[in-house]
């Protein structure tokens, strides 16, 4: 993964571009007039978001379309929710040791 | 007993850090007793099906906890702690790596400093975990690692996930 993909998705305006481009593939004139920035600031979005595998592009005549990469996305948030879980089930673990603990003795 | 016990959880690029909070219905001699304790924490740091087993605990500073992580086949991932401040009862920092049986360390993975804060309030203490990575291409790979090994663990509640 050359770009970094939670630096990508912190930002608002990316993750808007993400959200339009997951609803159908876009040039980056049509993305650029939801924004109320530069198509410039709207391509460097871009840039940031393909490096990092979210958008992929594909060459229709003369105009590129961004399509949303799901899989990239699928993979961050697996991890996320896998690690998330992770220490979820591990706390509630925690939880009920500590209530076995707390029934053995009653002292501290 | 609280039934809504917080958990706070994020990912802080910035700074290369992971931050997890959580409170505990009981007071912070129990809890940190069931953190740096291996009777203890062999019954709670694995998440099931897997079970953590201590091979050696030696809780202080400059020593270190060596244990392996057990699956339900049997498969073991080994991993240590090497404890590094210990204030009792307060807070503790370790730096942790995957290693083999015998505690030689695994260079192929990213270390990260563990710094655990305990704080009691009115019966209920907050475990507050800042896992610090030196720079964040390790959570990327650790990240990718869990894509492809699963994480270490967990995989089975993934897999359930994955089917809603």
């Amino acid at each position: 993964m050359k770009g970094d993909i939670f630096q990508a998705i912190a930002d608002p305006t990316r993750r808007a571009i993400l959200v339009l481009i997951a609803a159908q593939s876009m040039t980056p004139n049509a993305l650029a007039e939801h924004f109320d920035t530069t198509r410039q600031a709207v391509s460097k979005h871009i840039k940031v978001l393909a490096d990092c595998e979210l958008l992929t592009q594909n060459k229709v005549g003369r105009e590129i379309h961004y399509y949303f990469n799901p899989v990239k996305m699928k993979e961050f948030d697996h991890w996320l929710t896998q690690f998330k879980k992770h220490w979820e089930d591990r706390f509630n673990q925690l939880d009920q040791l500590l209530i076995n603990l707390n029934s053995d003795s009653n002292e501290k | 007993m609280k039934s809504n016990l917080l958990m706070n959880f994020s990912v802080d690029k910035e700074n290369s850090r992971v931050n997890v909070e959580r409170e505990f219905a009981a007071p912070v001699g129990k809890v940190w007793a069931a953190w740096t304790q291996s009777e203890l924490l062999d019954q709670w740091w694995a998440p099931r099906p897997w079970k953590a087993r201590t091979k050696s605990m030696d809780f202080r500073e400059g020593g270190s906890w060596l244990y392996a992580m057990v699956g339900p086949e049997g498969e073991e991932h080994w991993a240590k702690a090497d404890y590094k401040t210990i204030n009792p009862q307060k807070s503790f920092s370790a730096i942790d790596a995957f290693c083999d049986e015998n505690g030689t360390i695994n260079q192929d993975f990213a270390r990260s400093t563990w710094t655990n804060t305990f704080t009691e309030a009115d019966g209920t203490t907050t475990v507050s975990v800042v896992i610090q990575y030196d720079k964040y291409e390790d959570i990327e790979q650790i990240m990718q690692m869990g894509f492809k090994e699963g994480f270490t663990m967990a995989l089975g509640n993934l897999d359930e996930l994955l089917e809603k």
